[in-house]
């Protein structure tokens, strides 16, 4: 991870839309009195899910008034977890785990497929705009590997080939089905249990 | 008391100390970088780890806390080895450009790495690249020499009470950096300077301007403002270089405000080296000779009664006493004066016009009523205390007047002058608040010695204090801030006039009584010239000069010795550390010359003569005065009105700061960042 | 093979349902009240009685745990965190328990807050797990509704409230005392130790934190008692475990067994076998990223439970096992997780800030080929200098599988790595930027 650096290109001001405004308080409501600067990463989130997936500064300065701590102390939060994104990504946004446990499922293999379907270079928008990709560190489906993730939703059990399809049904504008892609239920071991089987069964 | 071993030898240590505590009290240096006394710990550059005898692993001493019983060891090979390995990682991503790093010399890297024998690490990748930040006109920044110990983002977030200074990112790309690379709201900011313990954030007026060992160090007191912070001054031929702070736990610790730093490069500039005399309009150059005659001639030809003198805000006690004796003996007059407004004076008990509850004492205080007063910018360093205050104690502060942000949280009432009568018949909160607090802190400001009511309201919330007995021996809650640096000793030395609170020299100046007016170091002052005749002694060509006919050049706070008394009344000396410059001599010196040209006789052999005597004069009235009883000042007049708070010019407040560059820059710097509204 | 009834996790392939109905069926929430009206004591008892250890990577006790809570609630509350982080590469268990069991964890929250007396209790879940997060939090809900949790909890007279806060992509919150800052609203990272979170933890009071697994098999444990449960596995290493199992098998999975089961059980039974067979296998990872790999010879015997782990100088962690067969660049494998500790450093700790990165990069070269001989000894000093000296065990956790590859695989390095040291004069080396360092002849 290079230091992510807030998008060139920064919109002058941000505020909470009335959905987003409702969202926050019930958030700050779950914590005591005085500790309402435990909501922004929440918060964080809820600027990112009300503009196009990215935070930008103004939003972290609202945020800042929002919850009456220091704007510095938002940037760093934002800086620190890599989940917030500084700058504008897809709004596909995929996420290949490429750690060792998926790296050695062929996890690269994924990043072919990204790199001919979507963009040459991570955090790169596609053709259409509509969608960026980037390597990510475990995601903690390992054995489901190799997986990727778009936007909440994980992609299990994939190859290059799935991965290809699963992209092309994005990039026609459908959701593809997450979850396993060798038809396995969850973490069972496919086709082999030696667990539960009555429960299998029943 | 905890018994414990370090190294083998038994030591004894008051409970509550950490490890690294213990070492230092059993004489043993342990070496550090993130670990400051007066920050909070961090613990993270892991120098200083020690070997604690059952502990598998090194421990990092600054922040365990010692135990009864434990067998600590510095010198073993398990820490030698601790110790090189963390060196060798700091090293790893720094430049080591100590030729070209203006920390060279007083760099605790480049100490800590001679002293443990590694100077290198055996790290061959590329060296990271980090950008250089913005952190506004007094810090510069290299940012790859920074070692990421936060001792900066914890003084900003600590001390200064600015968090403004932070850590982005993580792990190998963690950065500091201010919000948005905007310069520090601090009038504290350039202690980060101090801090920084490499070359990461050093100063920018100072960049590349000498090497540490090239400097002469004296050690000094500073005048920006009547706090008396402790200095050290660094001079390199008559060029003041830098100023920076001496530890003094009692005043200042270890921080000084910017200005106090960064106003010296105003010692170079505008100085007035040379005796003027103005003719038609314009001024001449002449010599001591000719203005020393000049001034006799006119003294001679005018009635005492039409002389006054007043002094300045950067005036040494040598000089305020000569001054003073000049006028009364050499001359006859009793015309002298130091305040250069209206402010209300009741010099009956030195507790009048002091900080009384000391300001260490601000620490113990329970509860904190200001009124009229800004302190942040009155007193910057005593500021820094209150918040100090507010940190530990979490005391709560009321302020009479909303004055805009504090560095700390307080509460404001709406200035009107009703409340202070409510206060003092028991009718308001803030009543029982003062009441109920076992130290209350009642600080007066100049606003509210300035305002007309200040005698209403200095007198009755005093005679209230004393009801209530929060002005006693064990405490006394009775606090002024004084405006300048000269402040405490010109009263201590009775430069005034009138006894009643109001200046009548100050009044009939204004009402062109006086033919000649002598003004030593006065710059401060709004006067409207008329026919008046004056003469002018200072050190820069500053706003007393420009209306002077006589220019009499004097020296700095840094190229004379002289005493001050600071707010709390605590008498120090400031050690000359430079001298003035061509024609320019020493203030008390000038006046002696003086004396003697007008009476064939000079009033003290020399400076030996004059301290000694000023000293005795000091101690007499000190001793006489803790005698006497306060008499009750009864039916004060009440006056309705809104006190008002006079915002002062903080970074152009007195002849040397006008005349720095730095100070324009941060004065600019802080306009800017209103107008860029990040304020809000 | 442990028998089916055995196993806490029924709905560990979510046959069943996770709603809670389903999971009473199951026998969740069925006497919940009855057991904590045998008291505070008898629980941790119980728990302690049991000999479960923490599941969350360190194995620490957790009755002993539990005790160190204050045993009066002063002026500052109690509280009860659950480490829901799971972010260990390897490790995906606390995923299932939160989509499949969530009741388990549910009622495992109010039995240990009323253990500590906590009236709040965090889950706190990495940011990446929204979906899981979301079914969690719709049986919570569903446990409000049927009272389960709330003012008087299940008819327990305990009031309990369960908030989920997310994370956001930092591995390191996984750290209990980083996981603490993080719920602040901070940068997650690791606090000095002491003071322990048992005394001040979340906003300076007393904070027990636990993982999931760990909580979600305390209903069952009290249920069944503790003597059963310690009954499986062996002495200090009882009870079930949830085994994750990737990499290189024919059939990854998670599945339930007992403390001490056969890692070859494990892979040939439950995983269906090492691609390309037994014969193929390279080495194990058998607790999760951190833990220092097992090479195969030693794969034969080994048996899963945290002291012969720790015998073979290698540890359970949190049981995620990965299998890396011969078709692996094991340097590269390694080199890999490497990167992994460099991206996830929080960077306080002078150590682990430059030194994760300086591992993965000579790493990286070791895999290429491009190391002299002399820095592989080198990055044995990284790892030591590295290990030990840090705020929290990231500094472990990060020098040790380095370590581990070090101590089975160093003659494979050796092989791919042999150009001289550069102090041989061998100038050609391309990143050999401080050139100054060739003055010195003991550099
Ligand atoms: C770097 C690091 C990462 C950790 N990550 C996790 C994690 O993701 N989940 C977890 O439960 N414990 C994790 N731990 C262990 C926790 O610090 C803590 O020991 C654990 O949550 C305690 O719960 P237990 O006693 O139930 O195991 C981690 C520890 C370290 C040092
Ligand atoms: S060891 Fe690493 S992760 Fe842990 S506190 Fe130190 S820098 Fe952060
Ligand atoms: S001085 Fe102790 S860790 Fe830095």
């Amino acid at each position: 991870m290079s230091l992510r650096k807030p998008s060139k290109e920064q919109p002058e001001s941000f505020k909470f839309n009335s959905s987003s405004l409702e969202a926050a308080k019930t958030i700050v409501a779950k914590y005591p009195k005085d500790k309402q600067q435990s909501a922004v990463m929440a918060l964080l989130y809820i600027v990112q899910k009300q503009n196009n997936n990215w935070i930008p500064l103004a939003a972290m300065k609202y945020i800042g008034k929002f919850l009456d701590m220091p704007y510095i102390k938002v940037y760093e939060v934002a800086t620190f977890y890599t989940m917030y994104n500084l700058a504008p990504v897809g709004k596909h946004f995929i996420q290949i785990c490429t750690t060792t446990p998926c790296m050695i499922r062929g996890a690269y293999k994924l990043v072919e497929a990204c790199k001919e379907k979507i963009s040459d270079n991570e955090n790169e928008l596609s053709k259409d705009k509509n969608c960026s990709w980037t390597e990510v560190e475990c995601l903690g489906a390992c054995v489901n590997a190799p997986m990727m993730q778009i936007n909440d939703e994980y992609y299990e059990d994939l190859d290059k080939e799935k991965t290809i399809k699963i992209l092309n049904t994005i990039l026609n504008g459908k959701t593809p089905k997450p979850g396993s892609y060798r038809g396995r239920t969850n973490n069972e071991p496919e086709n082999n249990r030696k667990t539960l089987m009555d429960l299998k069964n029943a | 008391m905890l018994k414990l071993k370090v190294n083998e030898i038994d030591v004894e240590v008051e409970e509550g100390l950490t490890v690294l505590q213990a070492c230092e009290k059993a004489g043993i240096e342990i070496p550090r970088f993130c670990y400051h006394e007066k920050l909070s710990i961090a613990g993270n550059c892991r120098m200083c780890l020690v070997e604690i005898e059952k502990s598998p692993k090194p421990v990092a001493s600054c922040a365990m806390p010692a135990t009864e019983g434990m067998n600590i060891k510095t010198n073993t090979e398990f820490v030698e080895k601790a110790r090189k390995g963390v060196m060798e990682f700091l090293l790893a991503n720094h430049p080591l450009d100590c030729p070209v790093c203006d920390q060279g010399g007083e760099c605790d890297l480049q100490d800590q790495s001679m002293f443990y024998g590694v100077d290198k690490s055996r790290y061959k990748e590329n060296k990271r690249e980090v950008s250089e930040k913005n952190m506004g006109p007094l810090i510069k920044t290299q940012m790859t020499r920074c070692i990421h110990c936060t001792r900066c983002v914890r003084f900003a977030t600590e001390i200064a009470g600015v968090p403004e200074i932070g850590a982005i990112g993580r792990g190998e790309e963690m950065q500091i950096t201010t919000y948005l690379e905007q310069s520090m709201e601090s009038e504290l900011s350039a202690n980060v300077v101090d801090l920084c313990p490499v070359g990461a954030l050093t100063s920018k007026p100072y960049v590349f301007e000498a090497r540490p060992w090239e400097l002469k160090k004296t050690e000094s007191i500073d005048v920006m403002d009547a706090v008396g912070t402790n200095i050290r001054v660094d001079t390199y031929g008559w060029e003041v270089k830098r100023i920076l702070p001496r530890i003094n736990e009692d005043i200042n610790e270890e921080w000084i405000s910017d200005k106090t730093r960064y106003a010296c490069d105003g010692l170079l500039n505008q100085r007035l080296d040379t005796p003027y005399i103005k003719y038609n309009g314009k001024f001449e150059k002449a010599s001591w000779n000719e203005v020393f005659n000049i001034i006799k001639s006119k003294l001679k030809n005018v009635d005492k009664d039409k002389i006054c003198g007043i002094a300045g805000d950067l005036v040494n006690m040598e000089t305020l006493y000569i001054f003073k004796e000049f006028f009364n003996k050499t001359l006859g007059s009793y015309n002298i004066e130091s305040r250069t407004d209206h402010s209300y004076l009741n010099p009956e008990k030195r507790e009048n016009y002091l900080f009384n509850s000391k300001i260490n004492g601000i620490e113990e205080a329970d509860f904190i009523f200001m009124v009229g007063s800004n302190p942040r910018y009155e007193a910057t360093i005593l500021n820094a205390r209150i918040r100090k205050a507010y940190l530990q104690n979490k005391t709560k502060i009321v302020s009479f007047n909303n004055i805009g942000e504090l560095t700390y949280p307080y509460e404001s009432l709406d200035g009107d002058i009703e409340n202070i009568k409510k206060i003092i018949e028991n009718n308001h909160e803030i009543s029982n608040m003062i009441k109920n607090a076992k130290k209350p802190l009642i600080i007066f400001g100049q606003s509210s010695l300035k305002s007309e009511s200040a005698k209403y309201i200095f007198e009755s919330i005093k005679t209230f204090l004393e009801k209530n007995e929060k002005i006693s021996k064990e405490w006394n809650s009775l606090n002024i801030i004084s405006k300048n640096a000269s402040t405490v000793g010109s009263f201590d030395l009775g430069v005034y006039k009138t006894e009643d609170g109001s200046n009548e020299v100050l009044k009939n100046l204004e009402n062109h009584v006086f033919e000649i007016v002598y003004l030593l170091g006065v710059d401060n002052l709004k006067l409207e010239k008329k026919n008046e005749f004056i003469i002018y002694q200072g050190s820069h060509g500053d706003k007393g000069a420009e209306i002077a006919d006589i220019i009499l050049p004097g020296a700095a706070y840094t190229e004379q010795n002289g005493y001050f008394t600071n707010l709390e009344g605590k008498l120090q000396k400031a050690y000359k550390a430079s001298y003035p410059p061509e024609e320019a001599k020493e203030d008390w010196l000038i006046i002696n010359e003086l004396a003697e040209v007008m009476n064939h006789r000079k009033l003290f052999n020399d400076k030996d003569e004059l301290d000694s005597s000023m000293l005795n004069q000091i101690n007499l009235f000190i001793e006489k005065n803790n005698s006497i009883k306060s008499s009750n000042l009864e039916n004060l007049e009440f006056k309705q009105e809104i006190l008002k708070i006079d915002i002062e010019d903080y970074y152009y407040s007195n002849a040397i700061a006008r005349a720095s560059k730095t100070m324009l820059e941060c004065k600019n710097a802080k306009i800017n960042l209103k107008l860029t509204g990040t304020e809000g | 093979m442990l028998k089916d009834e055995d196993r806490i996790f029924q709905n560990l392939y979510n046959d069943r349902g996770s709603d809670v109905d389903s999971s009473k069926k199951r026998g969740d929430w069925t006497n919940t009240k009855d057991l904590i009206e045998k008291g505070r004591d008898w629980i941790i008892n119980e728990v302690k009685e049991s000999e479960l250890r923490g599941r969350g990577g360190a194995g620490f006790p957790t009755g002993l745990k539990w005790s160190f809570a204050p045993k009066e609630v002063g002026s500052r509350p109690h509280y009860l965190v659950i480490n829901a982080d799971e972010s260990e590469p390897g490790t995906c268990k606390d995923r299932d328990i939160l989509r499949f069991e969530p009741h388990k964890l549910i009622e495992g929250c109010l039995i240990a807050s009323y253990a500590v007396q906590a009236h709040i209790c965090y889950i706190y879940i990495r940011g990446e797990y929204f979906i899981d997060g979301e079914k969690l939090q719709a049986a919570i809900d569903e446990a409000y509704e049927k009272k389960l949790i709330g003012k008087n909890a299940a008819s327990t007279g305990w009031n309990l409230d369960i908030y989920i806060h997310y994370g956001a992509g930092a591995y390191i919150c996984g750290e209990e005392t980083a996981l603490l800052e993080s719920i602040e609203g901070k940068k997650g990272q690791p606090r000095l130790k002491p003071p322990f979170p048992a005394l001040i933890g979340l906003y300076g009071c007393p904070t027990i934190i636990n993982n999931v697994e760990t909580i979600a098999v305390i209903p069952t444990i009290l249920r069944r008692g503790g003597k059963w449960f310690a009954s499986l596995g062996r002495e200090k290493n009882t009870g079930t475990k949830i085994f994750c199992i990737s990499g290189n098998v024919n059939n990854p999975c998670n599945v339930e067994e007992e403390m001490n089961i056969s890692l070859k059980e494990l892979i040939e039974v439950h995983a269906g076998g090492v691609i390309g067979g037994w014969e193929n296998l390279q080495a194990v990872i058998p607790g999760g990223s951190s833990m220092p790999l097992i090479p195969k010879e030693k794969c034969e015997t080994l048996t899963m439970d945290f002291d012969s782990l720790m015998a073979e100088k290698s540890g359970l962690g949190t049981a995620g096992i990965v299998v890396i067969n011969k078709d692996q660049d094991i340097i590269k494998c390694m080199a890999r997780i490497a990167r992994f500790y460099k991206h996830e450093s929080c960077g306080q700790c002078t150590p682990c800030r430059e030194g994760s990165g300086w591992m993965w990069r000579m790493l990286e070269r070791m895999a290429k080929g491009e190391a002299s001989r002399d820095e592989i000894n080198m990055l044995g000093d990284v790892t030591n200098q590295i290990a030990g000296h840090t705020i929290c065990a990231f500094g472990e956790g990060s020098s040790w599988p380095v370590q581990g590859l070090l101590r089975h695989f160093k003659k494979e390095i050796e092989k791919r790595n042999n150009l001289n040291p550069i102090f041989d004069k061998d100038k050609n080396i391309p990143y050999l930027v401080d050139q100054h360092l060739l003055d010195k002849k003991d550099a």
